[in-house]
């Protein structure tokens, strides 16, 4: 198995009229946190959606595993999906459905268990992230800090190699978003996950990443540890870390 | 696959082209489209199919949910059929026929177009209205990253609900519709309920009723595809998923018309010709 568990190869992606990738050259070491950061608009999201196959490449290749995820067919991609959960930035619960429901959906899906069984992963997967007893709520009862760990269960439920986090603290207040960073580094220390998160949020990019990576108009525009970062003389990525409106880039 | 180098250059051509060119180009990209999103729906029929609760759930929706309206829609279509067949008839045909008119028009036309018209402006708008604010809120891409096809879980009890309940509520339409124009004829227009019958049976024929179920069957895969294709395909916001929702019932309606006179030919010059 290649040491890479995520890897981009020159990936290229337009949506619309605008390409949004130039050629993403990036890899994620197994077990290793990695934090995409960026400017809003930068393709941050864009990238993590390549990885679990929502969007293929124009061009270039994302290795999961060693395995191109544009070749797999159906079959293949749902059980390479099965290994992954993502976090997504609203949450996206399904309305439709309750907190318990929504967490439990993918082992009615995809496994034998018997019902009794589901719900006590419901029950634990919602325990892990601090909301016991809410399986009967409905998403829309739920406030955005709950709905986010109400989604990460969700993405939790069938124990993944791998998560992606888009934009895990956006829009909550600091408590929670140290709540959810917390937890997401208490995943990666305890069970070794692969992850790849995406933020613009420096103090959660500081506190849950082993290597933190800044896209930039489509490529990769430097790659360091936390340390290296927040000491780096790069004038763009010095003005994006201390979110100053003076410098190379302008505001949008 | 999109060079993403040199489909700028593309996109600026198919802009700058004359706008029948561009309206041509986007309409066949958009039958491609439904055909492959059909063909996707029909592959997953099996597997969807099983999941009876989501069935059952969709079916009630549609059906249940669009049976005041086809009620009342119903009864007045046949009531206005039967005042205006009678104003027709007036000196030339003999009342007899009254019932035979309303009979041949409910069941063959009236019945299946008008239902599939107003269930399809309702049901073909909340598909489209709720599988678009699943998309623009990202609700479809976490099914599909949760390894649950929304093709099998959302478009297949869609489709199968719309096609078995179109012609359900079309049984009851045609039944209400006729009723509707017998109460008119034998309370204002001075016809006896038995020549009312009478003229009913005169011309009965059930391949008429059997043309009338295949058409709303028709209607209710368009209704159900054309919601699922314009909800699965909106991008953007609260603005994109109104947008969805009235290109849904617009293709809708006009295709509901279109299949209408393509059925009609095929049963009536050559089935049953």
């Amino acid at each position: 198995m290649p040491d890479s568990a995520i890897e981009f190869q020159g990936v290229w992606k337009r949506l619309g009229t605008k390409v949004v990738l130039r050629g993403v050259d990036l890899s994620v070491a197994r077990g290793e946190c990695l934090v995409v950061i960026g400017r809003s608009g930068s393709g941050k999201s864009v990238l993590l959606k390549h990885v679990v196959g929502l969007l293929q490449p124009d061009r270039g290749t994302v290795r999961v595993n060693g395995i191109d995820v544009a070749s797999l067919d159906e079959g293949e991609l749902l059980s390479i999906r099965e290994q992954m959960g993502m976090l997504f930035q609203g949450g996206a619960l399904f309305d439709s459905m309750a907190v318990g429901e929504n967490v439990g959906l993918a082992l009615r899906e995809h496994t034998p268990l018997p019902e009794r069984q589901i719900e006590e992963v419901v029950a634990e997967k919602l325990a892990l992230v601090g909301l016991s007893g809410t399986e009967a709520q409905r998403p829309s009862s739920l406030s955005g800090g709950m709905k986010k760990r109400a989604a990460l269960a969700r993405a939790l439920a069938m124990n993944p190699k791998i998560m992606l986090y888009d934009e895990p603290t956006t829009g909550l207040d600091p408590i929670t978003a140290d709540v959810i960073n917390r937890l997401i580094r208490r995943l990666q220390d305890r069970l070794g996950i692969t992850s790849i998160a995406v933020t613009h949020d420096m103090r959660s990019a500081y506190h849950i990443a082993d290597r933190i990576a800044m896209l930039h108009e489509g490529r990769i525009h430097a790659v360091g540890t936390p340390d290296e970062i927040q000491q780096t003389r790069d004038p763009i990525l010095r003005q994006f870390i201390e979110g100053s409106s003076e410098g190379p880039l302008l505001p949008t | 696959m999109i060079d993403p180098e040199t489909a700028d250059a593309e996109d600026a051509a198919l802009a700058a082209a004359p706008w029948p060119k561009r309206f041509l180009f986007e309409r066949l990209q958009n039958a491609g489209e439904v055909f492959l999103l059909t063909g996707s729906a029909l592959r997953e029929m099996p597997a969807g199919i099983r999941k009876m609760g989501l069935v059952v759930n969709q079916m009630a929706a549609i059906g249940l949910g669009s049976m005041p309206l086809t009620v009342i829609v119903a009864l007045f279509t046949g009531a206005v059929a039967a005042v205006q067949a009678a104003y027709q008839m007036r000196d030339y045909v003999p009342m007899i026929y009254l019932g035979t008119v309303i009979g041949k028009s409910v069941v063959i036309e009236l019945g299946p177009v008008l239902t599939a018209l107003v269930v399809g402006g309702r049901v073909s708008a909340a598909i489209a209205a709720e599988l678009g604010s699943m998309r623009v809120t990202e609700q479809i891409d976490a099914m599909e990253t949760l390894g649950i096809s929304p093709i099998r879980y959302l478009v297949v009890p869609r489709l199968v609900a719309s096609i078995v309940m179109l012609p359900v509520l079309t049984i009851f339409a045609d039944i209400l519709a006729i009723a509707g124009g017998y109460l008119v004829a034998v309370l204002t227009l001075d016809v006896s309920g038995h020549t009312f019958t009478s003229g009913l049976k005169l011309y009965f024929k059930i391949q008429d009723v059997f043309s009338g179920l295949l058409k709303a069957f028709f209607f209710g895969a368009i209704i159900a595809t054309m919601g699922c294709y314009y909800g699965l395909r909106t991008e953007g916001g609260a603005e994109a998923v109104g947008d969805s929702t009235t290109r849904a019932v617009v293709a809708s309606c006009l295709l509901i018309l279109i299949v209408d006179y393509l059925l009609a030919s095929f049963l009536f010059r050559v089935l049953f010709a």
